[in-house]
């Protein structure tokens, strides 16, 4: 996966304190999954495997602040449907920033997806599109939320 | 108490003491030198009242600059010193101004202000007053500027209360920045009054 730059290191130089660099590119990224394949009216998993840079932290699916934002994993329609989700247990973990423990992912891990193949599905290939929703920080400083963009290569079979 | 504790207690003292000096000295190398300082770029943004804010309404005070979103927990470590340094320190020609960069404004922002007690000016930061400070990215982002408007001082990440406050107070105690553009402080304090809403 590209890496793109989210910040203008030029401009960032007139301003930036010693020794302070910007973060580049995406702490959070994905291996694209591997392909599908399932029959009309039946059900499947797929994992999603995330590779989280050393030293950050994302929030779990299930924070314990409301102000804080979940790990979001959705998928559009197409030829699978989700139903349902399986993350890893969350990690407590205590920051200086945080007067109690916060519920995080950090390192690699997975999302698993279980999909139903509508009974209806047309056989054939197609290709899923989905969003990953997060929002990272490190023990001193939070990056924005960020999206990306997820995509499975589906398989219907008879 | 023998010669040895006597000894070994004044080395402990002098190890904190030094400790000490050393931390006073690391804040102070934060504050550039006055020709190393660049002008803040200025703005135009709307505080929770509806009221335009810009930079430029704060000449002739020391401005603590805080980008912030309601998600970051590093940032809301830091709003109580913030609340602290405005009420201490604003009869002393200093402010500290909020820029939050929560997507969704206010919605997420104007609760926040209340269940956190925040006590200064809070606008409403964007995209492009970001890339007018260089892309702010990670937050906290913090600029310390001087009575004439330049960044003196920059941090990115959580920081230590007391390297704020010596920084702070070593631009509000600088002879050199007690007076703007030949004015004394006293005239200059009402005339930033006298455009403030």
């Amino acid at each position: 996966m590209a890496l793109l730059p989210a910040f203008s290191p030029a401009l960032f130089g007139q301003f930036a304190p010693k020794g302070v660099t910007q973060v580049q590119g995406n702490v959070l990224n994905y291996l694209p999954p591997r392909k599908v394949t399932a029959k009309p009216g039946s059900a499947v998993d797929s994992a999603l495997a995330l590779e989280l840079r050393s030293g950050y932290h994302v929030n779990s699916n299930t924070p314990a602040d409301d102000y804080l934002i979940p790990l979001r994993l959705t998928w559009n329609p197409g030829a699978l449907e989700a139903t349902g989700f399986t993350f890893p247990k969350a990690q407590m973990e205590k920051y200086r920033f945080s007067e109690k423990p916060l519920s995080v992912f950090s390192g690699d891990f997975e999302i698993v997806t279980r999909f139903k193949a509508p009974p209806k599905a047309a056989p054939g290939p197609s290709t899923l599109t989905g969003k990953l929703r997060y929002q990272a920080c490190n023990s001193t400083m939070c990056l924005p939320p960020k999206t990306l963009d997820v995509s499975l290569q589906v398989e219907i079979v008879k | 108490m023998s010669r040895y504790h006597c000894a070994a207690a004044g080395a402990i003292l002098a190890l904190f003491l030094a400790g000490c000096t050393k931390s006073a000295k690391e804040a102070e190398s934060n504050i550039k030198t006055e020709s190393g300082r660049k002008k803040a770029p200025d703005f135009s943004l709307k505080d929770v009242n509806g009221d335009v804010v810009k930079l430029a309404d704060y000449k002739g005070k020391v401005v603590l600059v805080n980008f912030w979103a309601t998600w970051c927990g590093p940032c809301e470590l830091e709003i109580p010193w913030f609340v602290e340094f405005e009420q201490k320190y604003k009869g002393r020609d200093f402010a500290v101004l909020g820029i939050s960069m929560d997507d969704d404004g206010w919605k997420s922002v104007r609760p926040y202000i209340g269940s956190h007690k925040i006590n200064y000016r809070m606008v409403i930061g964007s995209e492009v007053v970001s890339q007018q400070f260089g892309g702010v990215d990670s937050l906290p982002t913090t600029f310390i500027l001087d009575r004439q408007g330049r960044i003196a001082a920059g941090h990115v990440g959580l920081v230590d209360k007391r390297d704020y406050q010596n920084e702070i107070l070593k631009l509000l105690d600088d002879p050199k920045q007690a007076a703007v553009d030949g004015a004394s402080p006293g005239i200059l304090a009402s005339a930033v009054r006298a455009v403030r809403p």
